[in-house]
């Protein structure tokens, strides 16, 4: 067993998990912030991914002990009283439809827009479908998801 | 009316899908709750030879290790298809048992064989790891061909050969003479590639069972709630109706794939019983792969004759259809009455003769998978047409055009009746959009860049709305396909909709509240839209086959117009005007000709204080309605797709993806372009990157997302949607449903469009890479 203690959307989470708990898990079993999806077991699809110290994870490749003392935000904590641009764009656009890959969608669009308004880079619809590779969608064949997050770039 | 029938309103439902709030079943968490795994049987074909669950039970945490003998000991029924077919000779199909826990043959590698119930998911997958089940394998047939060649292994008894059925529909003399007479007949062998659904999120159950009420709770992941408490009820005697409450909450995309009922759903009630405690089982996704159902898995010959002005005279098709292990819950019907009856496509064929034949083999069960049939039929006739132009050397689209439908109702000979359509304003409008005409510049320049470039397109048409229940009573089905409707007016004035329909991704709780919004002018926040729980909703069939438009809504409209005639009566009473003179526009309920009108919510109230009602009426305002449709619906529609292929490479890049559809009666544009787009998405991928795949002795070697190509953001183009509608003309609305038209319409269109590029006609889907460059090279060999 470890003690594992971190900050999940501002506040501090510690708990005593198995050695093998996967912050996906420590995020939805322990935590019981069931925002953040498992759509597969081979880090393939993105339903997981989530923020650790400011960067996109996927959270099913990554221990919960590995995030001790890190900064994680989920989908949970993405919204600052009002929605994120990020989430507005996905409303705006019909962006999602099940809602299944949504969170991580969202979480690897604001990460994606970040990066690049750091390193100065335009964020066109052919980098923003190459950015998109680790995030699967059945729904939307992506056309709405490429149009959510080209919005919320020009907002953020 | 801003937010009525034709609004692009932005979807209610999203907000708890952005902020993380949505509620699917595995994000439920019970009282008492232990975890199921399942051992599941590694082969593809073996008599089970015995179980030792003596490591498991000894296990830490380990709460029961349950098998199929016990399972069936306690009367638990066999899994079922509920759909008869009749083969050519008058018998019945030959549907074998399906034990939800095999008992003493597998028949599929993931052919559930012992569950597991713990504490813990991890004490119960580590405690599956230790049961000890030991097999006889017997000789596999993973395929069509392997399961009817002479010696193949027998895969249920009752099945001689592993034929399920010999089924024909047509005219076989006439359709023979019409090809014995053409003047050009086009013959093709088409394959139709094994597919799986994918909905994102896996399936999952958590079942409760409350001994002092005896009563069960199912929470799954369930396209059609009711139809699986019925089926749970009366065919597998987990639980009488009464006694089993079936919640589908948020849903994470089915796509065919959550219609059924599985053995999980099965074996989890049960088991709930048998440990009193609460069970949730949750797929992996390889889990998913191994065991939800799959789609497609055809193979055809296909005969065409043209007389020698180019018009089609008679179609003969003849198809084997590969039905997995057993016979899932609609299987039956895909393959014969979603397929067969569209054969005639958007064409004038006076002679349409198909026979299919329905296989047993060592592999996951196949049923219908979006689009069901339609896209099967939908390839066969478009890829037919567009061979067929090249070979008598007319161009494709006048092929079509002249070919088409023109006047409507059109009876086809294969039991169809379209009742709408303009299939050439259709094909107008995408070879517009597509700039068609200036396609050989385009090519031009494509090839001075060393790149071939092609167009192509497909005229899909399908059926949907289904369906008339008298109709497919007479052809087999065993349930009717109506569906129902609640309408509450609460005392305030709110509104909540209960209905049958349930939605996983479509945005009911949108476009259902704008059905509502238009008739009444009330706002689209007044109104509450309750799906996907037994004890709430009274009955329904659920969501599947564009239904819940045409079907749904138009339950919904017949509730309305019964809820309008009350509000009336009690307006015309309140106002003292009239009843014939009393409208509701804009919320209001107004006497025309005065300045007499009362709030919508003062109908309301008035109802339900009934202080001062119309003498006889009874209080209250909620009417309830079954509606069942007059026939099918017919969206159709015109694709067009035009690619670039790498001749150095093979890959193919789609350039352009043009859909012009016909969907009658819009009510939200910006879903129904949604719908459009995650169709044609699914279609590219069945195009050109996904296959299940399995080795000869039946294991899967695709079942996982590192190994089945989804279509990623980059695989596939942004897409051109447009309509050109026609209105239903059997149903309230006018709406045909628009749920799987892209996955019926792209797949012939992006084959077309990379034959038309490599000058090889020779090549199946999905046509990857290495396929494409195999049918340039080999048709640059015949030619030199």
């Amino acid at each position: 067993m470890t003690t594992v203690s971190m900050t999940v959307n501002g506040k501090v989470a510690a708990a005593v998990v198995e050695d093998r708990t996967l912050l996906v898990d420590f995020i939805r079993e322990h935590l019981r912030l069931t925002g953040t999806h498992v759509g597969c077991d081979t880090s393939q699809c993105g339903a997981c991914v989530v923020h650790v110290n400011g960067k996109a994870v996927k959270s099913c490749t990554m221990l919960a002990a590995a995030a001790d003392g890190a900064e994680v935000t989920t989908i949970e904590g993405v919204a600052n009283g009002d929605l994120h641009p990020m989430q507005k764009a996905f409303n705006d656009n019909h962006g999602l439809q099940c809602g299944f890959c949504t969170p991580g969608m969202i979480m690897t669009g604001i990460d994606m827009v970040n990066r690049y308004k750091a390193e100065g880079k335009t964020l066109d619809e052919k980098a923003i479908r190459h950015e998109l590779e680790g995030n699967i969608c059945r729904c939307t064949g992506y056309h709405n998801i490429v149009k959510s997050i080209s919005q919320a770039a020009g907002e953020m | 009316m801003s937010e009525g029938i034709g609004a692009a309103v932005k979807r209610k439902e999203d907000k708890r899908f952005i902020t993380g709030a949505g509620r699917y079943t595995d994000d439920i968490r019970l009282e008492n709750q232990a975890y199921a795994a399942f051992v599941r049987s590694p082969h593809a074909h073996a008599k089970v030879t015995g179980i030792d669950k003596s490591a498991a039970e000894a296990m830490e945490g380990v709460l029961a290790v349950l098998d199929g003998k016990q399972l069936t000991g306690d009367g638990i029924g066999n899994i079922i298809c509920g759909w008869a077919i009749t083969s050519k000779d008058g018998s019945p199909m030959n549907m074998g048992a399906w034990s939800a826990l095999a008992t003493d043959k597998v028949r599929y590698v993931g052919d559930a064989v012992v569950a597991v119930i713990a504490e813990t998911k991890a004490q119960a997958l580590a405690a599956a790891e230790a049961v000890d089940v030991s097999y006889e394998e017997l000789p596999v047939a993973a395929n069509i061909g392997a399961a009817l060649a002479d010696g193949a292994p027998q895969i249920h008894d009752n099945a001689p050969g592993n034929v399920i059925y010999d089924w024909e529909i047509g005219e076989l003399q006439a359709t023979d003479d019409a090809i014995a007479g053409a003047a050009h007949v086009t013959e093709m062998d088409i394959t139709n590639n094994r597919l799986s659904p994918n909905a994102m999120e896996p399936r999952s159950a958590i079942t409760k069972y409350d001994a002092a009420e005896d009563h069960y709770t199912l929470y799954t992941t369930s396209q059609n709630p009711h139809v699986a408490r019925l089926v749970l009820s009366a065919f597998y005697q987990v639980a009488p109706e009464h006694k089993l409450r079936v919640i589908a909450p948020d849903v994470g995309g089915g796509f065919g794939s959550k219609i059924y009922i599985y053995p999980e759903e099965i074996v989890c009630l049960w088991a709930a019983l048998k440990t009193k405690r609460s069970i949730k089982w949750t797929a992996d996704r390889t889990e998913a792969f191994l065991t939800d159902a799959h789609g497609r898995d055809h193979v055809t010959n296909a005969k065409m004759g043209f007389d020698a002005d180019g018009n089609i005279v008679g179609f003969k098709v003849s198809t084997k259809a590969n039905f997995g292990a057993y016979m899932s819950l609609f299987s039956s019907a895909v393959p014969t009455y979603l397929y067969a009856t569209l054969l005639s496509g958007t064409y004038n064929i006076p002679n349409i003769y198909a026979e299919v034949l329905a296989v047993y083999s060592n592999t996951v069960p196949v049923d219908a998978y979006r689009g069901a049939g339609r896209p099967e039929a939908s390839y066969v006739v478009e890829r037919m047409m567009e061979t067929a132009a090249r070979e008598m050397g007319k161009d494709p689209a006048e092929l079509r055009r002249q070919n088409f439908v023109r006047e409507f109702p059109h009876q086809t000979p294969v039991i169809m009746n379209y009742d709408s359509g303009d299939f050439e304003g259709n094909l107008n409008q995408a070879m517009e959009a597509a700039d068609w005409a200036g396609f050989e510049g385009r090519k031009a320049q494509s090839a001075a860049n060393g790149k071939l470039r092609g167009i192509g397109m497909a005229c899909y048409i399908e059926a949907c709305g289904i369906a008339p229940s008298a109709a497919v009573g007479s052809l087999g089905a065993g349930v009717g396909l109506w569906e129902s409707a609640e309408v509450r007016v609460n005392p305030v004035g709110t509104i909540e909709i209960l209905t049958g329909s349930h939605s996983h991704g479509q945005g009911h709780e949108t476009t259902f509240a704008q059905v509502v919004a238009d008739r009444f002018g009330v706002p689209l926040d007044s109104i509450q839209i309750v799906h996907g729980d037994t004890d709430k909703v009274q009955f329904g069939m659920g969501t599947y086959g564009s239904r819940s438009g045409p079907v749904g809504m138009s339950a919904i409209v017949k509730a309305l117009d019964k809820v309008e005639a009350k509000v009336k009566k009690i307006g015309a009473h309140l106002l003292e005007e009239p009843e014939e003179n009393i409208v509701i526009e804009e919320g209001t309920v107004k006497a025309t000709g005065t300045n007499k009108a009362l709030g919508w919510h003062e109908i309301g109230l008035a109802a339900y204080t009934a202080h001062n009602l119309p003498p006889d009426m009874e209080p209250g305002l909620k009417e309830g309605a079954f509606y069942d449709p007059l026939n099918f619906t017919f969206p159709m529609g015109c694709f067009i797709c035009e690619v670039e292929v790498d001749p150095e490479t093979g890959k193919t890049e789609i350039l352009k993806f043009v859909a012009s559809d016909d969907f009658g009666v819009i009510i939200n544009p910006m879903i129904v372009e949604g719908q459009v787009h995650g169709g044609i998405a699914q279609g590219v991928g069945q195009a050109l990157l996904e296959e299940v795949v399995y080795d000869a002795d039946g294991q899967q070697l695709s079942a996982s997302y590192m190994d089945y190509t989804m279509p990623r953001a980059d695989d596939v183009p942004s897409y051109d949607v447009l309509h050109h509608n026609t209105k239903c003309t059997t149903n309230p609305l006018g709406m045909k449903g628009c749920g799987e038209a892209g996955a019926i319409g792209s797949p012939p269109a992006v084959i077309n469009a990379i034959t038309n590029a490599i000058g090889n006609n020779d090549i199946s889907m999905p046509a990857t890479p290495a396929k494409v460059w195999a049918a340039i090279n080999s048709a640059k060999m015949a030619a030199e």
